[in-house]
């Protein structure tokens, strides 16, 4: 049984098939990414799996649970994670409170609790303090920890992003163009950290992505879409090297 | 200036970041403890008011400044409040559990405004809200068994222990005070925990907050519910205070005195709420002398400038006939809200940030540290 499971994913919007019957699976530990032109269904199908759109028709497991009915805020307890194409930061709020929300999903303390400042919660508060700093101190975030998100630069907010998903100690995460608007160097730091958090943190990584050099540096495998079917699964050369792909991008 | 070295995660946790704080606010409750035996009786009256009004204040802030929903209907739940403690009193049940119970029954109103507010988002939520408030100020109305209508209910002075606290006494301003002191600490409590990360959470990305495991409908209920329930504790207090309530005092004009104190204070910290206080319980003052002093103050003006007795005469009846207009108040709400949101979006507590900035900095403090810049216009797709 594979770790995380698309079966016969669909998404309609009328006529229009978004994700049409996609059927993948990802293993434990690996690098999964998914390429292909705009409009191919990448953000679609993550955006089904952290359950903003509700499929059409499909099953979603992960680690053998059918998680397709879950409400949408179960997903991350059950250890998804996400971020974002079109970055959705917590903007006046400072980075450390950003990365403090990614890690709800461990917070066990009721409310009344919470109004009085228990102890108990104060000792969970250091706890929490701990993993972000652990997070923070992963990807370098140092400058920026008690800075608001308004008024920090785009490729910094990119990583902020990044770290509150991983905040949340994911068991999978999804990472939605990662590089897009990041410069060279920033992209070679986004590798590296990609390739930490599968060998280091031990996070399944799945990713969609535009930049093939990215994608052929981090990537196990890759799956290429087009007009929401799949076109080719394989390594990154395979699916680079397919007929059907070669059509997508450049016409046939 | 001074450098915090952090050593500790509590450096961050603690309420006062340093020493300056226990002293400022050490200095200041002080002061506010000795009030009674200084300041005229007037004073404290309206200090007593300025404690009710920054009490909800601080529950609009938790609902609008912290968890972005607006709310005009702040004056219903305050309503509510009031008359469950006039209600309770006429059967004889101590304060302390008519108290409790008004902040109990207004939370649970709240959750239920809170559950069809779930679907509705900025200026529909404020209709939906101002909506409730117009059906409770006619229940109010109607509802003649309990609320004895328009003639409004007498409340009796609460006795607390035995005792009988008047309203203008000492004991009555210190239980507003408390309860005031007791609500900023528990919602500051509320803030550094996870729940209020997550009310900040959804007012900045709700699809974010989702994505992060936020059961975005239940703290949009629960920010309801707490900030209806503190707003039934002031609305006993209000009650109290006033000894007498009837309908017309709960109002659309009401709830809109609550946003101009959260909006004029400053939106984004606590701090806001009791400096909107202060600001609109002496705007009354303000408005009296408007009425009373200004007209005869300005004749004066034009006399000493060479005008006759008669044109004098002229102006003093022209200028009280002004400022005696109805509705003047309600124009200078408007025109108040309308150039701090045009000058001064971060409130009474934004400019005394920059004030302190200023002098912190002399001479080297810029105008563009407080200038934020949108570098990005985020996508509303997902919304």
């Amino acid at each position: 049984m594979s770790y995380f499971r698309a079966e016969n994913l669909s998404l309609h919007f009328g006529g229009l098939k978004a994700v049409d019957a996609v059927s993948f699976a990802v293993e434990k530990g690996e690098i999964l990414s998914i390429i292909g032109p705009n409009g191919a269904g990448k953000s679609s199908i993550f955006n089904l799996i952290s359950r903003i759109y509700r499929p059409t028709s499909g099953r979603i497991f992960f680690e053998d649970q059918d998680i397709t009915e879950q409400p949408p805020n179960d997903i991350a307890r059950l250890g998804i994670a996400r971020t974002f194409q079109n970055i959705e930061l917590f903007e006046n709020a400072t980075v450390l409170s950003n990365l403090l929300v990614g890690r709800h999903r461990h917070s066990t303390t009721q409310l009344w609790q919470e109004l009085l400042f228990l102890p108990g919660v104060r000792a969970n508060e250091k706890v929490h303090r701990r993993r972000v700093e652990q997070v923070i101190e992963f990807l370098d975030l140092e400058p920026y920890r008690d800075k608001l998100i308004a008024g920090l630069p785009y490729g910094v907010r990119k990583v902020i992003e990044l770290a509150r998903a991983l905040c949340s100690e994911p068991k999978l995460i999804l990472l939605d163009e990662p590089s897009s608007g990041l410069n060279v160097e920033e992209t070679d730091d986004m590798s590296f950290w990609i390739r930490d958090m599968k060998s280091e943190l031990g996070v399944t990584v799945l990713m969609v992505e535009h930049d093939m050099s990215l994608v052929n540096r981090v990537s196990d495998r890759v799956i290429a879409l087009n007009y929401g079917r799949v076109l080719a699964t394989g390594s990154a050369a395979e699916v680079q090297q397919h007929p059907d792909v070669v059509a997508a991008y450049l016409g046939a | 200036m001074r450098f915090l070295f952090k050593t500790d995660y509590d450096d961050d946790i603690r309420l006062f970041p340093h020493s300056g704080y226990v002293v400022s606010y050490g200095l200041l409750l002080a002061a506010l403890l000795i009030a009674p035996y200084v300041l005229s009786s007037y004073l404290m009256s309206q200090l007593v008011f300025v404690c009710i009004y920054a009490t909800v204040g601080v529950a609009l802030l938790i609902l609008t400044g912290f968890t972005g929903q607006a709310s005009l209907g702040h004056a219903a739940f305050l309503a509510i409040g009031a008359y469950t403690a006039a209600y309770l009193q006429k059967y004889n049940v101590p304060f302390p559990v008519y108290f409790l119970a008004a902040g109990v029954l207004t939370g649970c109103v709240g959750a239920l405004v809170g559950f069809p507010a779930l679907r509705l988002q900025g200026i529909y939520l404020v209709i939906a809200t101002i909506s409730f408030a117009f059906i409770v100020e006619e229940i109010l109305a109607r509802w003649e068994s309990v609320t004895n209508g328009n003639e409004g209910l007498r409340v009796k002075a609460l006795s607390l222990l035995g005792v009988t606290v008047s309203r203008d006494s000492p004991t009555f301003y210190f239980l507003c005070l408390a309860v005031l002191v007791l609500t900023i600490v528990g919602t500051l409590n509320l803030l550094r925990s996870p729940t209020g990360r997550a009310f900040v959470a959804i007012r900045d990305s709700e699809t974010a907050a989702r994505s992060m495991g936020v059961n975005v409908a239940l703290y949009k209920v629960k920010s309801f519910a707490i900030s209806a329930a503190i707003t039934g504790l002031a609305g006993v207090l209000f009650a109290h205070k006033l000894s007498f309530i009837s309908p017309e005092m709960f109002t659309l004009q009401l709830s809109i005195e609550f946003i101009i104190v959260i909006l004029i204070g400053g939106i984004f910290s606590l701090h806001g709420a009791v400096l909107g206080a202060i600001f609109i319980v002496m705007i009354d003052p303000f408005l009296t002398y408007l009425k009373d002093d200004m007209p005869g103050v300005i004749a004066g003006i034009a006399a000493t400038f060479g005008a006759g007795p008669a044109t004098a005469g002229n102006v003093q009846s022209k200028v009280a006939a002004f400022a005696s207009l109805n509705g003047l108040k309600g124009a200078i709400y408007g025109i108040i809200i309308m150039l701090f949101v045009l000058f001064e979006p971060l409130g009474l507590y934004g400019r005394w940030l920059k004030i302190k900035l200023f002098f912190q900095l002399f001479p080297l403090y810029k105008r563009a540290t407080f200038k934020r810049q949108k570098i990005y216009v985020k996508s509303e797709r997902n919304r």
